[in-house]
C-alpha cells in the first residue's frame, strides 16, 4: 500500500514548484494565476489524502468548495487581467507600478 | 512494488514534471496545455484516494471549464512572447532557494514516522462516494454550500462589470426613447401660403 507521507511529499513539491513559478514569472500576470491554481492543486491533494486517511468525507467537501472559490478567482482574476490589458497594453507585472507611493 | 504504487509514482511524476513546465515554458499556450496535464494526473491522484467524484469534477470544471478560460484569454491578447521571460535568469536564484527551502522544509517535515502510515485498502465499489459526499453537503453543509453558490454569483457578476465598456460614439437606439416621444416633439405644421407662380 502507498504511504500517506508519499502523498504529502507530493503536494508539497507541487507547492514549492508552483512558488518558485511566482517568483520566476514577472513578467507573465496569466502564469502567476496559473502557478496559483497548481498550489491550490497542491493543497486539495493534502486535503484529500487526509480525508481518504481518516476515513472522513469532511476533507472532500472541503476541496469542494476550494475548487468553487478557485473557478470564481480565475473568473474575477482573468476579467481583471483583460481590463488591465485594455488599458494598458501590457501583462507585466513589473510595469503596473501606478499606486506605488 | 504494487500496481497502485506504480500507478502513483507514475501519475505523481507526470503531474510534478508538467508542473514544472508550466513555469518554465516560454509560450503561455504550451503553460496552459501543461497546466491541463498536472490537473488531468492529479485527478487521477484522486481517484486513487477514492475521491472519485471530485476526479471527476476537477477533470470536468478545471480542464473543461476553467482552463478553456485560460486559453481563451490568452489568445484573446496580443502579448509579445519573446519578452515575457526577461527576468527570468535574475530571478532564477532567489525563486529556487525560496522553493528547495519550502521543499525541503516540507519533506523533512512529511517524512516523520507520524506520516509513515499506510492509507487504507480500498474499499468495494459497492460504497458510493458520490453519494456519501452528496449525504453531508445538503445536511451539515447546507449553509456553506448557499454561500458557495453566493461566491459563483458574485463573481459571475463581477467578470461581467469588469469587463464591460461602453464606447463612445456609438449609433444605437434607446427604446424608452423611442417611446416615449410624442407627435408634437418631431413634428411641426407650418402654414404658409402657396407660392405664386413666376411668369
Amino acid at each position: 500500500m502507498i504511504p500517506l507521507s508519499h502523498f504529502l511529499i507530493v503536494s508539497a513539491l507541487l507547492f514549492s514548484i508552483s512558488v518558485a513559478g511566482i517568483f520566476l514569472n514577472r513578467k507573465n500576470m496569466i502564469i502567476l494565476l496559473m502557478c496559483i491554481e497548481l498550489m491550490l492543486l497542491a493543497v486539495n491533494l493534502n486535503f484529500i489524502a487526509f480525508s481518504h486517511y481518516l476515513g472522513d468525507v469532511a476533507g472532500q467537501v472541503f476541496v469542494f468548495f476550494i475548487l468553487t472559490v478557485a473557478a470564481a478567482e480565475a473568473a474575477i482574476g482573468l476579467a481583471i487581467l483583460v481590463t488591465v490589458f485594455r488599458n494598458r497594453r501590457t501583462i507585466n507585472v513589473e510595469e503596473l507600478d501606478e499606486i506605488k507611493g | 512494488m504494487t500496481f497502485q504504487l506504480f500507478i502513483f509514482y507514475l501519475f505523481s511524476a507526470v503531474t510534478l514534471l508538467s508542473a514544472v513546465a508550466v513555469v518554465t515554458v516560454r509560450n503561455p499556450i504550451y503553460s496552459a496545455l501543461f497546466l491541463i496535464l498536472a490537473f488531468f494526473s492529479s485527478a487521477t491522484t484522486w481517484v486513487l484516494l477514492e475521491a472519485e467524484f471530485l476526479g471527476v469534477v476537477l477533470v470536468l470544471v478545471y480542464v473543461g471549464a476553467v482552463m478553456v478560460l485560460f486559453l481563451f484569454v490568452i489568445m484573446m491578447l496580443d502579448i509579445q512572447v519573446d519578452t515575457l521571460k526577461e527576468g527570468f535568469i535574475r530571478y532564477l536564484p532567489v525563486g529556487l532557494l525560496v522553493a528547495v527551502a519550502v521543499a525541503v522544509e516540507m519533506i523533512l517535515v512529511m517524512s516523520s514516522d507520524v506520516f509513515k502510515v499506510d492509507i487504507p485498502a480500498p474499499v468495494p465499489l459497492s460504497v458510493d462516494n458520490t453519494k456519501a459526499l452528496g449525504e453531508v453537503l445538503y445536511t451539515e453543509y447546507m449553509y456553506p454550500f448557499e454561500i458557495a453558490a453566493v461566491i459563483l454569483v458574485v463573481a459571475m457578476i463581477a467578470a461581467i462589470v469588469l469587463t464591460m465598456r461602453r464606447r463612445k460614439g456609438v449609433k444605437k437606439q434607446n427604446p424608452s426613447k423611442q417611446v416615449r416621444v410624442r407627435r408634437n416633439d418631431r413634428l411641426r405644421i407650418v402654414k404658409m401660403k402657396a407660392e405664386e407662380k413666376k411668369s
